[in-house]
């Protein structure tokens, strides 16, 4: 029984990463693949740890598979979250077919400054700074 | 169960080389950067799966030091791309 339900997670948390690998060969832009990637590897090493915690059956090893688990869960959207960041700031072009992009109309790249989009006349003047040049 | 852990060494090599493909003809730097991150965690999956076919649990440490490699590869790119610096992509 045991071993039908290893072989079950291990076989699908390959076929995960096999989505993951297929989703950043297809897709058509950074963030798409991206999206692909991030969830779907994850979830694979997910699943092959669960396996791996199955197939010992030791509080040690378990204990192990597990923090693998949490790290994966608690780094993966930090890092997608960062690239997504980088890559949108170093320009990378959208898909031709993107809908919606929020960020672009209230984001100034040479400035590298971001309006809120609830200026009005009077407070989007630039007020001087202290330390301003004269 | 020996063919489920060969038959899932087999589908992760070809992810390993799908994202390879990637790897190669990504048009700008975080496209590479995203499939390098692919890699670390296909490796992961690789490494506990080798540990099971195996039956050493002591892979499972290296498991654990090529994720936090990943990670740190990853925002150590970001930061790259974000601060600037002489880029050939």
């Amino acid at each position: 029984m045991i071993e039908v339900v290893k072989g079950t997670l291990v076989l699908a948390g390959a076929l995960f990463m096999l989505l993951a690998a297929l989703g950043i060969l297809r897709l058509p832009d950074l963030l798409t693949r991206m999206h692909a990637t991030t969830k779907a590897a994850a979830l694979g090493v997910i699943l092959i740890m669960l396996a791996v915690a199955l197939h010992f059956a030791e509080v040690a090893v378990a204990a192990r598979a597990f923090a693998i688990i949490i790290f994966v869960v608690m780094t993966a959207p930090v890092a997608a979250h960062v690239i997504g960041r980088a890559g949108y700031f170093v320009g990378s072009k959208l898909w031709s077919g993107t809908v919606k992009d929020e960020l672009r109309p209230n984001y100034d790249p040479l400035t590298h400054e971001l309006k809120s989009g609830m200026e009005t006349q009077a407070n989007a003047k630039r007020e001087p700074k202290h330390n301003d040049p004269p | 169960m020996d063919t489920v852990i060969l038959l899932s060494q087999v589908v992760m090599a070809l992810a390993l080389i799908l994202a390879f493909v990637r790897v190669v003809r990504g048009p700008s730097l975080p496209d590479r950067v995203v499939a390098l991150e692919l890699f670390a965690s296909i490796v992961v999956g690789l490494v506990g799966v080798y540990a099971i076919k195996m039956d050493v649990s002591s892979f499972l440490d290296a498991a654990i030091v090529i994720a936090l490699m990943g990670f740190l590869a990853a925002i150590g790119f970001a930061r790259f791309l974000e601060r600037g610096g002489p880029r050939d992509d």
